[in-house]
């Protein structure tokens, strides 16, 4: 069923100023029309993002929305939700920004189970400053300060995400657009911390770089080169170096932060009650 | 010889950087800076330079792993802007307290919120106390000489403190100009061979540098940096004189232009110095006995030489980039009339905000100010103590 999403942008504000062929919009179609689909009440969505290329999407958003400093939207976020735990908070944030400079803010924001649902848009670089290499670049992999490749290797930060205590953990590309919005409704309907990661391409950054060609060849790529979760569960590291694992990795159920809190205070104002 | 070339500012201030050849630089990204790492990371990749270069994951680490490389002994260098300056303030004023002689490049941007990536000086002037000489730049040219001085003063056994070297972002930062640069061998003869006090790699010599200091010698190791930054303003003029030299090209604690016969001067900072010159050429030619005084040493704050170079001015407006939000004026303004107060018949002092977040300031804004000082002489009379110019209010 097509959602339509015009409602949620804020026309005025366009043309946006990403890149012709920036992978960008697409994630954020792909999270408007999970809004869509579940039919949110403007009011009740905050979406909150950090600084970077994926993190001018909320500019372009008629939610409720915090444009931060780089790196700080999941703490921010975090100060959202324990003061507002009825809203649905949504973090829009970049590679950059998720892995490197607020690296931490992500960890425990996982590790504390905050009731927020968290899109980090992928593109393997850091867009806005001209394609530095990231936390998420593959070794190899060329960038602006990697003109010999990049020695370091990358996270995978679904495991990550999952190790430190997230409840929803997914991964999908630009070339999986439906699925990735599927991924996002679950996450959305999660109770407590949720995490899809979505790869995207920066033809302009990483593309050029790396010889990928043209954006709809990126889009290509991704889609020859991913493995379904269940697919990638039979094959070794070997076969798997280089390929995108895509699909929901996991699910738990722990106490979602504002509701452990909520008991805390109940408890609080019984002992002081009596 | 020196070579002449067309670089912006960030490629000078790079090249700056290729030819003082530190031992490590670690940085992260920000506008309108990144272009100074980048082109400094291709210098590292194609071996024209011998710099253990570290890509960190932030500005707070970048500054943490500078302070650790300079602690270690090494020629240590950062580069920044803005908010990332801001994230690293912790570490900002450690480098200063630990004495560490760091040189960084800052390209001045708006500090967030609301977000901005254009010119103002709000970034330094927060930094303005936190014990970081400061040199700030009119052009491209000024932004590479500053930075080759840089680490001169910066070593100095006198002063071993940390050195911002400023220029406007984008205005400078992005502006292509024809400038000279230096052949590598001079500057590497001028910088001389850095020799590391109490280094934490002089394994002999075992040190610990940074433990806790309370009550009982705190105060007199902030008294010894107060002492080392007085200790700056000679050394920066000794190394000034030294590059003069060497380049034809003068430096001191601040330049005057046109000020000896002013009777109404401005005080500027950064590239609107030069936007100042052409203001102040168009009204001398009216027989207007225009100056301006532009800051290249902000901190030390050189009080009683700007007295000195002010104290015949009848009116003088001081120019600040950014604002204080103290209900009294910009951090130049504050300084530079406290540095007047014991004039005695010195000059009315008014202060003007101006340029806040890239807002562009013309020869004809400046015109404007030049045109409200001469009523402030004429008349003795100051009507508007603080106006923020170019503004739609
Ligand atoms: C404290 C601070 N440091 C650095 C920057 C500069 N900066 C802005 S966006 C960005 C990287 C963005 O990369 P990513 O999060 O991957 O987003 P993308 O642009 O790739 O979508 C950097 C380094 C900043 N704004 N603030
Ligand atoms: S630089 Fe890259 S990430 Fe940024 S808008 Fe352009 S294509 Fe997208
Ligand atoms: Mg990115």
């Amino acid at each position: 069923m097509a959602v339509p999403v015009d409602n949620y942008l804020r026309n005025q504000f366009m043309p946006h100023m990403w890149c012709p062929g920036c992978g960008h919009g697409i994630v954020l179609g792909a999270v408007l029309r999970a809004i869509g689909r579940l039919d949110l009440p403007k009011d009740e969505v905050c979406i909150v993002s950090g600084i970077g290329c994926a993190s001018r999407a909320p500019g372009y958003l008629d939610f409720n929305t915090v444009h931060t400093t780089h790196g700080r939207a999941l703490a921010f976020a975090t100060g959202i939700k324990l003061a507002r735990p009825d809203l649905h908070v949504i973090v829009l944030t970049g590679d950059g920004d998720a892995s490197a400079i607020g690296g931490n803010h992500l960890i425990h924001a996982a590790r504390r189970n905050m009731g927020i649902t968290t899109v980090m848009f992928n593109n393997s670089i850091y867009g806005m400053t001209n394609g530095q290499y990231s936390p998420m670049t593959p070794k190899g992999r060329y960038a602006s300060t990697a003109p010999y490749g990049n020695v370091e290797r990358n996270f995978d930060m679904c495991e990550l995400v999952k190790a430190a205590g997230g409840n929803y953990v997914a991964r999908a590309t630009t070339a999986h657009a439906r699925q990735l919005s599927n991924y996002v409704e679950h996450a959305i309907q999660t109770q407590g911390f949720a995490f899809v990661e979505a790869v995207t391409q920066c033809p302009t950054y990483f593309g050029r770089r790396n010889k990928m060609g043209t954006p709809v060849d990126m889009i290509e790529w991704f889609r020859k080169n991913s493995v379904n979760a269940a697919a990638a569960a039979k094959l070794g590291p070997e076969e798997l170096d280089g390929k995108i694992v895509v699909g929901e990795f996991y699910r738990g159920d722990a106490p979602e932060y504002t509701q452990v809190y909520e008991e805390v205070i109940k408890r609080a104002k019984e002992a002081a009650a009596r | 010889m020196s070579i002449r070339v067309g670089k912006t500012g960030n490629e000078a201030v790079a090249e700056a950087m290729r030819q003082i050849n530190p031992d490590v630089v670690a940085a992260y990204p920000i506008t309108p800076q990144t272009e100074i790492v980048q082109i400094f990371s291709s210098f590292v990749a194609n071996g024209k330079v011998d710099t253990e270069f570290v890509t960190v994951e932030s500005e707070h680490s970048a500054m943490s792993a500078t302070v650790g490389a300079a602690s270690a002994g090494a020629r240590s260098m950062t580069a920044t802007s803005a908010n990332g300056l801001a994230f690293m303030w912790e570490i900002v004023y450690i480098a200063a307290g630990m004495r560490l002689p760091i040189v960084m490049p800052v390209v001045n941007r708006a500090l967030s919120g609301p977000l901005n990536i254009h010119c103002d000086h709000s970034d330094t002037m927060g930094a303005r106390d936190s014990g970081w000489i400061q040199l700030f730049s009119e052009n491209a040219q000024e932004a590479y000489d500053n930075a080759v001085q840089a680490p001169r003063i910066a070593e100095n056994p006198d002063v071993k403190l940390p050195v911002m070297v400023t220029m406007d972002g984008f205005i400078i930062s992005h502006a292509m100009e024809v400038m000279e640069i230096l052949e590598d061998e001079k500057v590497r003869e001028f910088i001389g061979k850095y020799v590391p006090e109490n280094p934490l790699l002089d394994v002999d010599n075992p040190v610990t540098l940074g433990p806790v200091d309370l009550q009982d010698w705190n105060f007199e190791h902030k008294r010894q940096q107060a002492e080392a930054m007085r200790n700056a303003k000679p050394v920066i003029l000794d190394v000034a004189s030294e590059y003069a030299k060497l380049t034809g090209r003068k430096y001191g604690l601040f330049e005057e232009y046109k000020l000896d016969d002013a009777d109404i001067a401005i005080v500027v900072l950064g590239s609107t110095a030069g936007t100042a010159k052409v203001a102040v050429n168009a009204l001398r030619a009216k027989g207007v006995r225009a100056g301006m005084l532009k800051m290249r040493v902000f901190r030390p704050f050189p009080a009683e030489e700007i007295a000195d170079a002010l104290k015949h001015v009848k009116a003088v407006a001081v120019m600040d980039r950014s604002d204080s939000f103290n209900a009294v004026g910009g951090p130049v303004f504050v300084d530079v009339r406290s540095a007047l107060y014991d004039v005695d018949n010195g000059p009315k002092i008014v202060n003007y905000i101006y340029g806040i977040g890239g807002r562009d300031v013309t020869p004809d804004h400046v015109k404007t100010v030049y045109a409200d000082l001469a009523k402030i002489a004429e008349t003795g009379q100051v009507e508007n103590p603080l106006t923020y110019l170019g503004i739609r209010e």
